[in-house]
């Protein structure tokens, strides 16, 4: 039971691997391919590791070792999928990747603007400094 | 269950191929690092695979390892992206 379970569990997960990285090849610009691969893979990863917790559940000899360090693991891709995908998605914006045509808004502008005004002064100030 | 796990590689794989030609094919340097992180994130699933398939618990090392080398390195690019304009 628990181990049909955790087969179940691991085939959705592949479903969204497959289909984040579908997004990533289909989708119009980097912004877009970033939010859509990211989500689908995290989500799909985090099911393979919870997956692999019920499996080892599962086992007459229940490997409780392995269950704990695949709990570990979908807390640590949790936290840090998003956070290394906006800061990817942040230094594509500021080092001025275009957005697709069909972008309806774009709520960073300003504030990409007084960070790249920022970086300049004071980039001319040590300048002036050196 | 070696069948399932043989069409789940198999699956893995394709997602693999699809992160491989935005890599290649990416137009801007953001697209091959995005494709890059989620390509570690595979590999995460590449070792649960292993896992289940050889009932061995040390592959889950081997994907915590991954994850947090995936992640320092996505965030080296991203901060070397930032103080670089956009040149194709």
């Amino acid at each position: 039971m628990l181990e049909t379970l955790a087969w179940i569990v691991v085939g959705v997960g592949l479903a969204f691997d497959l289909f984040g990285c579908l997004g990533l090849v289909r989708l119009p610009d980097v912004y877009n391919r970033a939010q859509a691969a990211t989500k689908c893979v995290t989500l799909g990863t985090c099911m393979m590791l919870i997956g692999v917790v019920l499996w080892a559940f599962a086992q007459p000899s229940a490997p409780v070792a392995m269950a704990v360090k695949a709990i570990l693991c979908t807390a640590f891709i949790l936290l840090t999928s998003p956070v290394g995908a906006h800061a990817v998605v942040r230094g594509a914006y500021l080092s001025g990747v275009p957005l697709w045509d069909g972008s309806v808004e774009d709520a960073f502008v300003d504030r990409a603007r007084a960070i790249r005004d920022a970086q300049t002064t004071e980039g001319a100030a040590d300048r002036e400094k050196a | 269950m070696s069948t399932f796990i043989e069409i789940a590689f198999l699956v893995l794989m394709l997602g693999s191929a699809m992160c491989l030609y935005r890599i290649g094919r990416g137009p801007s340097a953001p697209d091959r690092t995005v494709a890059i992180d989620i390509l570690g994130t595979l590999v995460v699933g590449f070792c649960c695979l292993m896992a289940l398939w050889t009932g061995q618990g040390y592959y889950i090392n081997i994907a915590i390892a991954w994850a947090l080398l995936s992640f320092i390195g996505t965030l080296a690019l991203a901060k070397y992206l930032e103080g670089r304009t956009y040149d194709a």
